[in-house]
C-alpha cells in the first residue's frame, strides 16, 4: 500500500513536470530541428534532409545582415546596461548610507518589471515620436522649430528601448554580487596600501564579475530574441532575427528557413549561457 | 626605546550619548606587544580601527613614529592589520595574497617573490604558495593573513581578535606561535581580544578597557596581582568578592570586618578606618585548612558544593552569613581524589593578608 502510494506521489511529483517539459519544450524543439532540414516547395514545404536552409542563411547577405544587426544591438544593449547598472549598483551597495533609501531605489529598479512589457516599449514611441514628449520639449525650448523624426525608428531608439526594458536584469545580479563582497576585503586592500581606485580594480571588480557575467547573459539573450521593440521603434531598418523568423512562419510561409534561423539563434544563446556559466562558477570558487 | 604609537585624548563619539571611545591616552613602545582587553562594546576594536585608519576619532591625535596620522587613510599608514576573519582575497592564490601589498611599494618582481617566499617560510606555509585561501584550514589562513601583513614590514602590526575563529586547542598553540613570531620579527604588535588568557600569555603589557576608557594598564602579573578595581579583578582571572568595612588600620595592614568573619589585608593605598570596602581574593590563593592548623586569616564555613574540573577541585564554601567563597585546590596526585571533602562538612579557609585585594566602596561587579 505504502509502496504504491510512494510510487504514485513519485509519479505525480516528477511525472507532471517531465510530461510538461517533454510535451511543450523537447517535442517542439524536435519539430523545429526536423523542419530546419525540410525544403520549401510551393505553396508549402516538403520533408527532406538537406542543409540548404542553413546554407541560405550563411550565404544570403540579407540574412547575414539581420544576424549581424541582431548581434550588434544585443551587445550594445548589454554594454549600455552594464555601464549604467554597475555604477548604480555600486553606489547602492557601498555608498548609500540609508538602508531605507537603498530599498526604495532597488524597488524602483524592479518595479517596471511589473508593468506590461508591451506598454514599456510603447512608452518610448510616445517619447521619441514626432508628436512625442521629446519633440514637444525641444520645440518649446526653441532648440528646433519643426518636429524632428530622427529620434524614432532607428537602431539607436531600439538600443535605448531595450536597455530601458532589460536593465533590471543587469542591476539585480550585479547588486547581489557586490553585496556578497565582505567589507573587510576592501578594507584589507586599503590596509595593504591600495588607494580606492586600485582597490576597486584589483578586488571589487574581479569579485563582482560573476554578477556582471550573469547580467550580461540575461540582457544579451533577452534582447537577442526580442521581437516587439524592433516592431515598435525599430523602423524599416530595424528587423531583427526574431522578426524574420515570424515572417518566415507567417507571410513568407517558409517554415523550414524560419526553423533553421531559430536553431541558429538557439545555438548562439546556448553558447553564451554556457560560457557565462563557466565564468560565474570560476568567479565563485575563485578559479579552483 | 621610544614610543612608536602615541594616542592623545582619543575619543570617538557616534552621537552625544553614544560614545565608543572616551578620552584614551596611550603610548606604545617600539617593539612592544600590547593587548587591548575588554568585553565586547568596550571600545577596544574601535580604538584599533582608528590606529589602522578605518575610522576617524572625533577628538584627539594619533601619532605614528612622531608623525600625526590622525586623518590619514589606511593606505598611507605604515601599519598593517590582521583582520578577525582574515580577509584573504578569494580570487588570488596564497602567494598573490601575500604579495598584494608589495605591488605598491615599488619593488621589482624578483624582490617581491623573494619577500613573499621569506614571509611564507616564516609562517611555515611555503608549500601552500599556489593554493587558494579556500583550500586552507582556519589555522593556515590565520598564518597567511599574518604573512600578508608582516611582509610589508610595517612599523606596527594590528591584530583584531586574531585567534577568535580558531578552536580551543589550536588557539593555545597559536598564542605561543604569535608570541614567538613577535620576538622574531621585532615589529610592534597591538592586539585586541576579549580573552584574558590570550592577553596574559602573549603580551608585554595589557590595557584593560571598560566603557570606552582605560580601566587599568600594566604588565600581566601586575594586573593579575594588583587589579585597580573589582572590574579588572573580575575580568582577569576569577575573584571572590565580599562586602565589608575597615575596622582598624595599622601601617599598611588593615583589619576588615566581613559579614561572616574578619580578615586582615595588606593595602596597596592608604584607607581610613570605617571605610566601606569590597574585599577580593582569588580562589587559588585560598586554602582549606587541616585540623589544628593555624593561620593569619581564617574564615569559617561549611562546604556547599564541590566541582571537579580535572586539574583540581573548585569548592564552594558557605560562610556563616550565607556568602559563598570559591576555593581552588589542585589535585597533583591521583590518589588525592579520595580526599574530596563531602558537602556539609564544616571547614576553615585560610588566606594570606598579601593575597587579599581591598577596593573602596560597595562595588562588587
Amino acid at each position: 500500500m505504502s509502496l504504491i502510494r510512494r510510487n504514485l506521489s513519485g509519479v505525480l511529483v516528477l511525472g507532471i513536470p517531465i510530461l510538461w517539459i517533454g510535451l511543450f519544450m523537447l517535442l517542439p524543439y524536435g519539430i523545429i530541428v526536423t523542419y530546419s532540414f525540410w525544403v520549401k516547395k510551393y505553396p508549402t514545404f516538403a520533408p527532406a534532409f538537406q542543409l540548404g536552409n542553413y546554407l541560405t542563411l550563411f550565404s544570403d547577405p540579407q540574412y547575414l545582415r539581420v544576424m549581424g544587426r541582431t548581434l550588434k544591438i544585443s551587445v550594445l544593449v548589454s554594454l549600455a546596461s552594464a555601464a549604467l547598472a554597475y555604477p548604480f549598483a555600486y553606489w547602492l551597495v557601498f555608498r548609500c548610507r540609508s538602508a531605507k533609501l537603498r530599498t526604495w531605489l532597488y524597488m524602483a529598479v524592479i518595479a517596471p518589471l511589473w508593468v506590461s512589457y508591451l506598454l514599456r516599449a510603447y512608452v518610448w514611441k510616445t517619447i521619441l515620436g514626432t508628436e512625442g514628449v521629446l519633440n514637444s520639449f525641444l520645440q518649446w525650448a526653441g532648440v528646433i522649430s519643426e518636429p524632428s523624426s530622427i529620434f524614432l525608428y532607428n537602431q539607436f531608439a531600439m538600443v535605448l528601448t531595450l536597455t530601458y526594458i532589460f536593465i533590471p536584469f543587469m542591476v539585480m545580479p550585479i547588486y547581489t554580487a557586490l553585496e556578497k563582497i565582505p567589507v573587510n576585503l576592501t578594507e584589507a586592500a586599503a590596509d595593504l596600501g591600495m588607494n580606492p581606485w586600485r582597490a576597486f580594480w584589483t578586488v571589487t571588480l574581479p569579485l563582482s564579475t560573476p554578477g556582471l557575467a550573469a547580467g550580461f547573459t540575461l540582457t544579451f539573450c533577452l534582447s537577442f530574441g526580442d521581437f516587439i521593440a524592433p516592431f515598435l521603434v525599430g523602423g524599416p531598418d530595424g528587423n531583427l532575427m526574431a522578426n524574420v523568423i515570424a515572417t518566415q512562419f507567417g507571410a513568407a510561409l517558409n517554415w523550414p528557413l524560419g526553423s533553421a534561423l531559430a536553431i541558429v539563434m538557439l545555438v548562439v544563446v546556448l553558447t553564451i549561457v554556457s560560457l557565462s556559466d563557466r565564468m560565474e562558477r570560476k568567479g565563485m570558487t575563485g578559479g579552483v | 626605546m621610544s614610543a612608536i604609537i602615541e594616542l592623545e585624548h582619543i575619543s570617538k563619539h557616534y552621537s552625544p550619548t553614544i560614545i565608543g571611545v572616551d578620552d584614551v591616552t596611550l603610548a606604545v613602545e617600539d617593539g612592544e606587544f600590547v593587548t587591548l582587553l575588554g568585553p565586547s562594546g568596550c571600545g577596544k576594536s574601535t580604538l584599533l580601527r582608528m590606529i589602522g585608519g578605518f575610522e576617524e576619532p572625533t577628538h584627539g591625535t594619533i601619532r605614528l613614529a612622531d608623525k600625526d596620522v590622525t586623518f590619514e587613510p589606511p593606505y598611507r599608514r605604515e601599519v598593517n592589520m590582521v583582520f578577525q576573519d582574515y580577509a584573504l582575497f578569494p580570487h588570488m592564490t596564497v602567494g598573490e595574497n601575500v604579495g598584494y601589498g608589495l605591488k605598491v611599494q615599488g619593488l621589482g618582481r624578483a624582490e617581491i617573490e623573494t619577500r613573499v617566499h621569506e614571509a611564507l617560510k616564516l609562517v611555515g606555509l611555503f608549500d601552500k604558495l599556489k593554493l587558494r585561501p579556500q583550500q586552507l584550514s582556519g589555522g593556515q589562513r590565520q598564518r597567511i593573513a599574518l604573512a600578508r601583513a608582516i611582509v610589508r614590514r610595517p612599523k606596527v602590526l594590528l591584530l583584531d581578535e586574531p585567534l577568535s575563529a580558531l578552536d580551543a586547542k589550536l588557539r593555545e598553540q597559536m598564542q605561543i606561535e604569535l608570541k614567538h613570531l613577535h620576538e622574531k620579527v621585532g615589529i610592534t604588535f597591538i592586539m585586541v581580544t576579549h580573552d584574558q588568557t590570550e592577553a596574559l600569555v602573549m603580551s608585554d603589557r595589557v590595557v584593560v578597557m571598560e566603557k570606552g576608557r582605560i580601566a587599568q594598564e600594566g604588565r600581566p602579573q601586575d594586573l593579575y596581582d594588583h587589579p585597580a578595581s573589582p572590574y579588572v579583578a573580575n575580568f582577569i582571572g576569577t575573584t571572590n568578592f565580599l562586602p565589608g568595612q575597615i575596622a582598624r588600620v595599622e601601617g599598611t595592614t588593615a583589619e576588615i570586618a566581613l559579614g561572616g568573619g574578619r580578615l586582615s589585608a595588606l593595602l596597596d593605598a592608604p584607607m581610613a578606618a570605617g571605610t566601606r570596602v569590597t574585599v577580593g581574593c582569588r580562589p587559588e590563593k585560598l586554602r582549606l585548612m587541616a585540623e589544628g592548623e593555624s593561620a593569619a586569616n581564617v574564615l569559617e564555613g561549611r562546604i556547599a558544593e564541590v566541582i571537579y574540573y580535572g586539574l583540581g577541585l573548585r569548592i564552594a564554601v558557605e560562610l556563616s552569613d550565607g556568602a559563598r567563597v570559591h576555593v581552588d585546590s589542585l589535585l597533583p596526585d591521583r590518589l588525592a581524589r579520595s580526599a574530596v571533602p563531602p558537602v556539609g562538612l564544616p571547614v576553615r579557609v585560610a588566606v594570606e593578608p598579601h593575597n587579599v585585594f581591598v577596593f573602596a566602596g560597595d562595588v562588587a561587579p
